[in-house]
């Protein structure tokens, strides 16, 4: 048997699970949270090599191979973890993600290699479902990884049956899986793990744009569960516990992202975002619209009572965060009333924007959400639009036809006046034209954001 | 252990799981998100017994593999997400104060 302390200290790595995502859940224990779970990872990795005489069938083998293995992916980790900026992060997640399944999956094969034939159906079965989905969760957050880097198109791929081809292997992979279990062979193994990875590809492939971090945090979840499912196969209490926990909160956590886009997950996944484009995307470029120059900006801001923000995406790859702290604090000072308006999903994932103002020093109690600032639109003089685009346009609340079309945003077309920097005409992360962009009472800045946002504090300065 | 016993636990975890995220805001969606998948990085406990006790090669570089992929998932995991949480700390109490 396994040392009862080397289960003790399981158990307790356990609670520091639980403890962790407890803590994560509020902004004061989040950190501390964060740091109970490694403490609870590191228990766990260190017992692990105590399991003792009966199940490794003596001392731990391969011990030397076992420590550098641990040692290059630690360091390969960390270093990822310390050089990606924090616009990079959502597809730091994936790709971390991505591993973790690729490693669960890997697992489930060397149990099935080494004691195929004499597993029980219970267990065969939570084998190769730990292969399928751990597959699954690899290549789909590769592929999504992939599109949040712009190695390939945001958008979403649609190819020619696609549905079709995705419903055949998906058959395919549960009729491998099926007969994996009453008939096991490796050949079949290897087929079903080939049609998993394929799989994992087709599911993530149509799906594009803003939907795409509802799918790292499914795919979280699937990890999860492949985790509790190798648990459950190499009888280890631990893994099960920390699986089931991470699968059942990353299953609700995907819930009220998708709730909070007013998108059904079931629309992420198979209806995703269709490639037609919206209709007055041709006429884009002959279409008037009325730009400004910073002086103009700075003397709207300096005369106004109230201003809301609302910062995107856009803000942060120009690494504007920090001038628009310093924007904000010129206005506060000539007694301006200046919020900031988060809406769910700007950024490119749910609370991406609060980390990346937070980094810039930007109080937190500047920050409104999208319930409690929307009713503030109309009484606000100008609303101040930085590199978001998808989020406040209204055919999302109008156009029934639109891709984005029920999915809540910021009513900024409500405002008096709307102030849009932007780098170009090009239309959102979803592809679809904003027709804010057209309204009389907007002025666009074009430019980078940092750039124009400098020239605005400049002439503030002046005013 | 038995079926019935693991299985008990899988139950109970799935409502602990549940439960301990049902109050999170929304601005911690991300570092929930990112904590969570770093606590799945555990499987390196898994990749470490079938490793251990590998018969044949295969089975060795496959399982080294895996404890290369999973201590990436797990290290990356928690050293990533203390950098996002690292960034809401200090500022509460001073901002507390200057608003009220």
């Amino acid at each position: 048997m396994t040392p009862t302390w080397v289960r003790l200290a399981e158990l307790l790595a356990s609670v520091l699970f639980i403890l962790a995502l407890k803590g994560l859940s509020s902004p004061k224990t989040a950190r501390r949270g964060n740091l109970l779970g490694a403490a609870g990872a590191a228990i766990a990795t260190a017992v692990a090599f105590f399991y003792g005489q009966e199940f490794f069938g003596g001392p731990v083998q391969h011990l030397p191979e076992i420590l550098v293995a641990i040692a290059i992916g630690s360091i390969i980790g960390w270093i990822a973890a310390k050089r990606v900026q924090m616009t990079q992060m959502p597809q730091m997640v994936a790709l971390f993600n991505g591993v973790g399944g690729g490693a669960a999956a890997v697992i489930s094969v060397i149990e099935f290699l080494s004691a195929g034939n004499e597993e029980t159906v219970a267990m065969l079965t939570a084998t190769i479902f730990t292969v399928v989905v751990g597959s699954v969760s690899f290549t789909g957050s590769l592929l999504t990884f992939a599109k949040l880097q712009e190695l390939m198109t945001s958008r979403p791929v649609v190819i020619p049956l696609g549905r079709f081809i995705t419903i055949g292997v998906a058959v395919g992979t549960i009729a491998t899986a099926v007969l994996l279990v009453l008939n096991p062979s490796n050949t079949l193994l290897w087929l079903l793990l080939g049609l998993s990875l394929v799989l994992g590809i087709l599911l993530v492939l149509p799906v594009g744009g803003a939907d795409v971090p509802i799918v790292i945090s499914l795919l979280n979840a699937f990890t999860g569960l492949s985790v509790a499912a190798s648990g459950y196969v190499l009888g280890n209490v631990l893994l099960i516990v920390a699986g089931t926990l991470v699968g059942a909160s990353g299953t609700l956590l995907t819930r009220m992202m998708a709730q909070a886009m007013g998108r059904p997950l079931t629309n992420t996944l198979f209806g995703a975002f269709t490639a037609k484009a919206s209709t007055s995307t041709a006429s884009a470029e002959d279409r008037p619209v009325k730009s400004a120059s910073p002086e103009d900006v700075a003397i709207m801001l300096a005369y106004a009572r109230k201003v809301i923000i609302v910062p995107g995406y856009g803000l942060a790859v120009a690494q504007a965060q920090n001038t628009i702290r310093e924007l904000v604090e010129l206005l506060v000072a000539k007694g301006i009333e200046v919020d900031y308006a988060i809406h769910p999903v700007a950024g490119r994932m749910p609370g991406h924007m609060n980390v990346l103002l937070a980094e810039a020093n930007v109080p937190y109690d500047q920050l409104k959400e999208m319930d409690e600032i929307n009713p503030e639109f109309p009484a606000t003089d100008v609303a101040l639009v930085v590199g978001a685009n998808d989020v406040v346009n209204p055919a999302a609340r109008d156009d029934k036809t639109a891709p984005i079309y029920g999915m809540p945003i910021l009513n900024v077309d409500q405002a008096q006046q709307v102030v849009f920097l932007k780098r170009s005409m090009r239309p959102g992360f979803a592809g679809i034209e904003n027709e804010v962009l057209f309204d009389p009472k907007t002025s666009l800045l074009f430019g980078d954001a940092k750039d124009s946002l400098t020239k605005v504090v400049g002439s503030l300065k002046t005013l | 252990m038995d079926a019935i016993a693991l299985l008990t636990i899988f139950i109970l975890s799935i409502f602990v799981g549940i439960e301990v995220v049902s109050k999170v805001s929304a601005i911690l969606h991300t570092p929930l998100m990112s904590g969570a998948n770093a606590i799945h990085g555990v499987v390196l406990v898994g990749a470490i017994l079938v490793t251990g006790k590998a018969t044949d090669n295969v089975q060795l570089y496959l399982g080294l593999v895996a404890i290369v992929l999973a201590s990436i998932n797990m290290v990356g995991g928690f050293v990533v997400t203390d950098r996002m949480l690292e960034m809401f700390k200090p500022k509460k109490n001073e901002k507390e104060e200057v608003s009220k």
